[in-house]
């Protein structure tokens, strides 16, 4: 092996120095970028330079995902193989990848110019099957692996209404576009505290998942005794499914900017963080572009900024606690609450954190107003809600609704279960969400009402399986996407999602054995009841719900069904998908007071500028060979 | 200031700072713990002390739950029973318990299997004897973290270990698996004495349980320092 040159690291990593334990995750990522991965010299010399002990700059690099301390390919390809991925063949797509170059999943070509990996959800789900390949997101993936898109992934917005992602749709919206930050402009004339009290007013609660009150939140930060307050952007968009955060950012960057401004204003904060994921690496110049121009027409300055933080690949690292550890760089271990953030939050100050589509939320209340504000929606849930929209829907996408219409409503919006099959289940929320059938398509999508049917909102996620899809290939995922994701900081969650992944196992192979069911269950319950954060709180719940749905796939007793096979009619679904796609169509579902013309004239199709539609064979972009293969 | 709550039906006074699990222990009521000690910062993490507080929507750890005025404590309720036992049966599937006595002694308690789940993964690996003081056998490790509290600012600030892996793969490492001479390792023993399970042993200890006579290694140890002295 060649000495390692660490002339260049210095410079690379001198904007980190001064922060201390802080820039760590920075400059390994600096780090990284120079050396493809992250050697022992490499690790020692940043301990070194920001000094930090070096066992601990080893336990951040084990505890992320996408740091290597091990040789890895100069291109990286990163198969998303979750749910709504392998719905639509990712598992096809990887065997077809590894085969073509000679290589397993996770390794390496021998000449060191490739590895390809499994990742988890990639937050792609509309455009599925997709991949990252580096910065690029390849999307759109035929079942022929002939064409796909590749670059900046499209936005594929819809709805009946446009609040929220009314500057989406038509490529990154500049500030020239976007206008003057009116409401935050509003929001400096109004006192701190009416500015809270409009929040709380609004109705607004945080859409990333727990559904807490945002101006709640933001009162306790604005009351928390301190002078140095935080407020924190979570981009950590990581919940399977949802793509909702990707599109807000990279579309219009500048309504969650103006957004964090009239947080930091009504808390007193002067310093603000954006935490977005390592796998959404197209949207950071897009940001820090947007950033630059807010600098320069004075929203951000010395009263208030904005610095951007790249996270690692960890789901974890979305837990609010956890991604506070993470920018303070150390692993993504969630802290036991309380204290709580608006007290001791990042650095142990008082913080306020919040979803992208929370802030989005803001600027909208403060220009309307919380009356006008609360017109959308229902009374007890009010506002605009995105929806998340995958699966087999004849017209994926993100949803813009009131709160309100009813799942049956927003899938005939999505042009129904795709290629003429029936509904079997739609995955609520993400992997930490809840399975509903064709029983719950009078729900009506408001917090109250999917508490009443047992169902969590979560994060908008709405993945749809047709009657043809083996529910076990589902859990399947999940269990393994739980056990990758898991930190294993409290033992219910650290063992609990190994041993639920290896009952899953067990479920999908059709060789269940005496007592899984109440093995699983007991499982679940414990992750549920005991463990220490949201993760291990809700890894099992869509386990559970499935067990009540569907407990014969769980039983031991009944005849061992076959072990999983492929999806069947592939290529013929998404085929019938992508013609329906142009002309929704409501299928199956039945209903006849189907959302009119105005519906679909607010519906957009648009195409963004950067992706560059290619007709080549995945196999002509630089063959890589593993050396000395029998080939 | 004194406050007045109820555990398992009984009221008790406490003080305001007392966690839940010290009022128990006051009362006599036994909580069961693996990862607290009093010398190190409680981080809440083997939830085996876990009980039933009235109103909350999970179970709360009795480590660090602070005893609140009006409270409504169940520390054997069924959710707790099944919690602990579940652990118990999670960690005889993964780890080697033959060591940890009080363990053993909590799963006959709570009833809980050993073999509870079949064709479970184990964490297994190889002793590590890599100097003088002390061995390391990971396949004992339960994950408390004791070793790496102690190590750095709950009592040594010697930085030497940190964990490896996530999730499941957990394991407590050094700087890319140096050894720990190669480390900054004072040889303090701290790690070892807080360690629950046998992980961490002296190393005289180690070779006693091996068949090795205290008289032999008194001469290995000579043999060692004779030949440093060469």
């Amino acid at each position: 092996m060649t000495e390692i040159d660490l002339t260049h690291l210095k410079p690379a990593v001198e904007s980190c120095i001064p922060m201390g334990r802080s820039g760590l995750l920075p400059a390994l990522h600096a780090a990284q970028k120079i050396y493809g991965w992250l050697p022992k010299e490499v690790a020692a010399e940043v301990a070194r330079l920001l000094r930090i002990p070096l066992a601990d700059v080893h336990g951040v690099i084990e505890f992320y995902s996408l740091f290597y301390n091990e040789q890895v390919g100069q291109k990286f390809i990163r198969v998303c193989t979750d749910q709504a991925c392998a719905l639509k063949g990712s598992d096809r797509l990887l065997r077809h990848l590894c085969s073509h170059y000679d290589i397993e999943p996770g390794q390496t070509t021998d000449d060191l110019s490739l590895t390809i990996e499994r990742s988890p959800c990639l937050g792609l789900c509309e455009q599925a099957p997709a991949a990252l390949v580096d910065e690029d997101a390849e999307t759109n993936i035929a079942p022929d692996f002939h064409s796909y898109d590749l670059g900046i992934p499209q936005s594929f917005v819809y709805g009946s209404l446009r609040e929220l992602t009314a500057n989406c749709g038509e490529g990154t919206t500049t500030l020239a576009k976007y206008g003057e930050y009116k409401a935050y402009k509003k929001a400096l004339d109004m006192p701190p505290e009416v500015v809270v009290s409009e929040i709380k007013a609004s109705g607004l609660v945080g859409r990333g998942g727990a559904a807490f009150p945002t101006g709640v939140k933001w009162e306790g930060a604005a009351k928390a005794a301190g002078s140095q307050k935080f407020v924190v952007c979570n981009a950590d968009e990581s919940e399977p499914g949802t793509f909702k955060d990707r599109i807000l950012l990279l579309e219009d960057p500048h309504r969650t900017i103006e957004g964090m401004c009239i947080a930091a204003h009504a808390i007193g904060a002067n310093k603000g963080y954006l935490y977005i994921r390592a796998e959404y690496p197209y949207i950071v110049p897009v940001l820090e572009a947007a950033l630059d121009e807010a600098r320069a027409a004075g929203y951000l300055g010395d009263h208030f900024d904005i610095e951007i933080r790249v996270g690692a690949g960890a789901y974890i690292c979305g837990e609010e606690t956890a991604l506070f550890e993470s920018i303070e760089g150390k692993r993504g271990f969630p802290r036991v609450k309380p204290p709580f953030p608006i007290t001791n939050g990042l650095f142990d100050k008082p913080t306020v954190i919040n979803n992208v589509e929370t802030l989005c939320n803001v600027p909208l209340i403060i220009s309307k107003g919380s009356a006008e504000y609360r017109k959308i929606g229902t009374e007890k849930s009010p506002g605009p809600k995105l929806f998340c929209v995958s699966g087999d829907v004849g017209q994926p996408g993100l949803y813009e609704i009131p709160f309100g219409v009813t799942l049956r409503e927003l899938l005939v919006m999505a042009g129904g279960v795709a290629a003429g099959q029936s509904l079997k289940a739609v995955l609520f929320g993400g992997a930490a969400g809840a399975f509903a059938t064709s029983d719950h398509l009078d729900v009506k999508l408001t917090f109250e009402d999917l508490r009443a049917a047992g169902l969590p909102l979560g994060s908008g996620v709405v993945m749809v399986f047709d009657e043809t899809r083996d529910i076990r290939d589902v859990l399947k995922r999940l269990g393994k996407f739980f056990a990758h994701e898991s930190c294993g900081k409290c033992y219910p969650c650290q063992m609990g999602t190994q041993r639920q992944m290896e009952i899953l196992n067990r479920v999908a192979k059709g060789s269940v054995v005496e007592g899984d069911f109440v093995r699983l269950q007991d499982v679940g319950w414990t992750m549920t009841d005991a463990s220490l954060c949201g993760l291990g709180q809700t890894a099992a719940s869509a386990v559970l719900s499935a067990m009540k749905l569907w407990p014969e796939l769980f039983d031991h007793k009944l005849p061992r069904t076959a072990a999983l096979n492929e999806p069947p009619g592939l290529a013929a679904s998404s085929v019938k998908m992508k013609a329906s796609k142009t002309k929704p169509e409501a299928k199956k579902t039945g209903k006849t007071a189907r959302p009119k013309s105005n519906l679909e004239k607010k519906t957009k199709r648009v195409q963004a500028k950067k992706p560059v539609k290619s007709v080549k064979p995945v196999r002509t972009k630089k063959p890589v060979k593993k050396t000395g293969s029998k080939k | 200031m004194t406050i007045t709550l109820t555990i398992d039906g009984q009221e008790v006074n406490a003080e305001l700072e007392q966690t839940l699990l010290e009022v128990a222990r006051e009362m006599g009521k036994e909580i069961p713990t693996i990862c607290f000690h009093e010398a190190t910062t409680a981080n809440a993490l083997c939830r085996i002390c876990v009980v039933e507080v009235e109103g909350q929507r999970v179970l709360q750890p009795a480590c660090i739950v602070k005893a609140g005025a009006g409270m409504q404590v169940r520390t054997r309720s069924e959710k707790v029973v099944r919690a602990r036992r579940t652990i118990l049966e999670m960690l005889a599937s993964t780890m080697d318990l033959s060591e940890a006595p009080e363990i053993q002694a909590m799963m006959r308690e709570y009833g809980a299997s050993t073999d509870r789940f079949p064709d479970a993964e184990r964490r297994e690996s190889a002793v590590i004897d890599d100097n003088p003081m002390y061995i390391r056998d990971y396949s004992k490790c339960l994950l408390c973290w004791r070793c790496v509290q102690v190590c750095a600012d709950d009592a040594q600030y010697t930085f030497a270990i940190n964990f490896d892996g996530r999730g499941f793969e957990t394991q407590i490492g050094t700087f890319f698996d140096i050894s720990i001479p190669e480390t900054s390792c004072v040889l303090c023993g701290q790690c070892v004495g807080v360690c629950p399970t046998g992980a961490l042993k002296p190393k005289r200890e180690y070779l006693l349980e091996q068949g090795i006579s205290a008289g032999e290694i008194s001469i290995m140890n000579t043999g060692r320092k004779q030949r440093k002295a060469k």
